[in-house]
């Protein structure tokens, strides 16, 4: 057996011998899907180098370390929280949290608006077994990632959100993920959310760790978008050194949605972003938006597919990356536009800065196009910080050192910059501006409340 | 205030500059003209600390002080002030960050605190009227998107904003059409004081009739061939370089 198979075995091992312990947090509709999980993880192993999508990121070595995996629930618990908080100024939010995957509320969430359903996940799928009949799984199990069933397979909590039909949220969502143990973690969040028909939902996560040990995220979120529904999706990704991340995003859209996500990466070890969006009723619109800043030897992979299932969609795609030192990256973006899809329109641009000789990064745009009437472009850049600006702005008196500093911030604002929700806006550039200038790594708690 | 003396300058190999010498003081305006490839924007970019260029020998004293052995941003601290012949957009920084990043960094450098940012916005409101440059300019990123014109305004708008010792202008008025020479060259006479001085290289006398110069110098392969007082540039008008070349 190979390592990498080893590696999995682990995994499996866990599964076959904590069963019962796992499948008592869930309903019958989670547990329903675990079988052919397991069976299609113990296949397939975790993608090795030789999977196209996983050619620049080695994740099987992301799950090797001797992680403990919290199937009780046991540190969510307000000691966890002690001392922390995390708040983005100004914004008015449910807020809630996740503590290595499970939920926790210090208090009853208040105010939300009638027929919303805000709640872990755990709890939810005993209860809205009809919700997750018609939708769990539904997105996640038809992936050729790995990492997808894995998590299928061991799956207990998360957050459940569900906004029914016409139901306008005028507060977002704040999902506050918190990391912290005394033993290396794994952990496995699920999430479900629902946006029904006419109605509007805006979530911000906040991912976050507490202590100096190894974590291994390996989330999954399915998010459901009725027809003329509206939703907004930002994660702030903001943990140390030896954090790896690996969060998979499904997006499905009805006719005449909206969607908006903005994936922020200030701080991680090593970030694996996949988003799948699939724009399955006509209108729909999916704007995709991604910054990362990356040094030291942290490792950045942001993968999205987006598939124009039906005609009369589009879709943006903005994302860009700062490499210092002697990190690296990683962007994928495939667009498939099937044989109906007619007059879509799909733009793709990918833009990056390697401040170092040493920091690369691999682009790649995958572009299959079966339709004839449609519009799409893709363009991608790898380079360094313009020699002419920065003379200009030195010839006005500005240090090298600050005249970079602008330049970054530019570079990095075309992103922040489509953020809808001012407030971040404002913080996440005061955010990035001390991440660029190194401050950021100093705050050991939480950067959101620096 | 400025002593070039002997000033040899290589780029990529190639010398361009072969023993320039020239004094400039306090109160004075020099024109420097010459036939295209003289090295007239190697001149400016050496002073102004461009470093694709190697300065092989010589000397420049600013105010008593060596200028090659300042960096770019020190020289400007110093006094210098270079308006480039080919202002470089910056699309995402804004005009007013820069800006306003550039006049701390000289205050910082005379020991002053920041500006306040009433008095910023006072400041620029002010300098922005004498080159006639629009408020919706001053709101957008440095130079991106400007015409020829605007972006030459903006450059002595921001000489506006530093107020040099020592000006150079480099073909500040290639490009702009008679009513834009007449504004920008308003907006140089407007910052004259007895105490500061300007370096105004151009292809043309055209630009002397606004701004009117103490002496007119033709460089020509690297060197100064000729110097003299404002009539040498309608006399150059006239009859072109041929006859001094000879």
């Amino acid at each position: 057996m190979s390592e990498d198979k080893n590696i999995a075995q682990d995994y499996i091992d866990i599964f076959n011998d904590h069963r019962a312990t796992i499948e008592h947090s869930c309903g019958k509709e989670v547990n329903a899907q675990r079988e052919a999980a397991y069976k299609l993880f113990a296949e397939a192993g975790f993608p090795d180098s030789k999977d196209e999508d996983y050619r620049y990121t080695k994740v099987a070595s992301y799950f090797s370390d001797n992680y403990g995996l919290d199937l009780a629930g046991k540190t969510a618990v307000a000691d966890t929280l002690k001392g922390f908080s995390c708040s983005v100024p100004d914004i008015d939010a449910h807020t809630i949290y996740l503590i290595n995957g499970w939920y926790y509320t210090e208090s009853a969430i208040k105010d939300l608006p009638e027929g919303v359903i805000l709640c872990s996940f755990s709890e939810a799928s005993k209860k809205h077994p009809e919700l997750f009949a018609k939708y769990y799984n539904q997105k996640a199990k038809e992936s050729s990632d790995s990492t997808v069933h894995l998590n299928t397979m061991l799956a207990q909590d998360g957050i459940f959100f569900y906004v029914p039909k016409n139901v306008q949220m005028n507060k977002p969502v704040q999902l506050i993920n918190v990391l912290s143990a005394n033993v290396d973690m794994l952990s496995s969040q699920r999430s479900l959310i629902i946006v029904e028909d006419f109605a509007k939902a805006q979530i911000l996560i906040c991912d976050h760790t507490l202590t100096n040990h190894s974590f291994t995220a390996n989330h999954v979120r399915e998010i459901f978008v009725g027809n003329n529904a509206f939703f907004e999706y930002y994660l702030i990704e903001n943990q140390h050194n030896k954090v790896n991340q690996v969060i998979s995003s499904f997006i499905h859209q009805e006719a005449n949605s909206n969607v908006h996500s903005s994936v922020v990466t200030l701080h991680n070890g090593n970030t694996r972003n996949n988003t799948f969006v699939t724009l399955a009723g006509e209108n729909s619109n999916s704007e995709l938006y991604g910054m990362a800043i990356t040094d030291k030897q942290q490792h950045l992979d942001n993968f999205t597919e987006i598939d124009h299932a039906v005609p009369n969609c589009t879709s943006t795609e903005l994302f860009k990356n700062v490499l210092d030192d002697t990190s690296t990256g990683a962007f994928k973006g495939r667009i498939i536009v099937r044989p109906d899809a007619q007059r879509t329109e799909a733009y793709q641009t990918n833009k990056n800065i390697c401040l170092t000789p040493h920091a690369y990064i691999n682009t790649r745009p995958q572009l299959e196009i079966y339709a004839d009437d449609v519009k799409c472009s893709h363009g991608a850049t790898v380079g360094q910080l313009d020699e002419e600006a920065l003379f200009y702005m030195q010839a006005r008196g500005i240090s090298p050192e600050e005249a970079r500093m602008l330049l970054m911030f530019a570079f990095t604002h075309e992103v922040i910059d489509q953020v809808r929700l001012e407030s971040l806006k404002e913080r996440l550039k005061t955010l990035v501006e001390k991440r660029l200038r190194g401050e950021i790594s100093k705050c050991t708690g939480c950067a959101m409340c620096g | 205030m400025l002593k070039i003396k002997d000033l040899h300058a290589n780029i990529d190999g190639k010398e361009i500059l072969r023993g320039i010498n020239l004094e400039v003081n306090p109160g004075e305006i020099h024109a420097i003209m010459g036939p295209n490839g003289s090295g007239k924007s190697t001149l400016s970019s050496v002073l102004a600390g461009n470093d694709k260029f190697e300065v092989t020998k010589g000397k420049v004293e600013f105010n008593g002080v060596d200028l090659l052995e300042m960096a770019a941003e020190e020289r400007s601290r110093e006094g210098i002030f270079l308006s480039f012949q080919y202002p470089v957009e910056i699309p995402g920084v804004s005009m007013v960050n820069f800006m306003r990043t550039a006049v701390n960094a000289h205050r910082a450098h005379r020991g002053e605190d920041p500006i306040s940012a009433s008095d910023f916005l006072r400041l620029m409101r002010e300098k922005k009227n004498l080159v006639e440059l629009d408020s919706k300019l001053a709101n957008r990123a440095v130079n991106e998107g400007f015409s020829g014109g605007e972006k030459k305004r903006n450059e002595i708008f921001q000489m506006a904003m530093l107020e040099p010792k020592l000006s150079i202008l480099d073909e500040t008025d290639s490009g702009l059409d008679i009513d834009a020479l007449r504004i920008v060259a308003n907006g140089v006479n407007k910052l004259k004081t007895p105490e500061n001085a300007s370096i105004v290289i151009t292809h043309y006398q055209r630009l002397l009739d606004y701004i009117v110069p103490d002496f007119v110098h033709v460089l020509y392969k690297g060197r100064i061939i000729k110097t003299a007082g404002k009539e040498l540039a309608l006399e150059l008008e006239e009859k072109g370089y041929d006859w001094i070349i000879k």
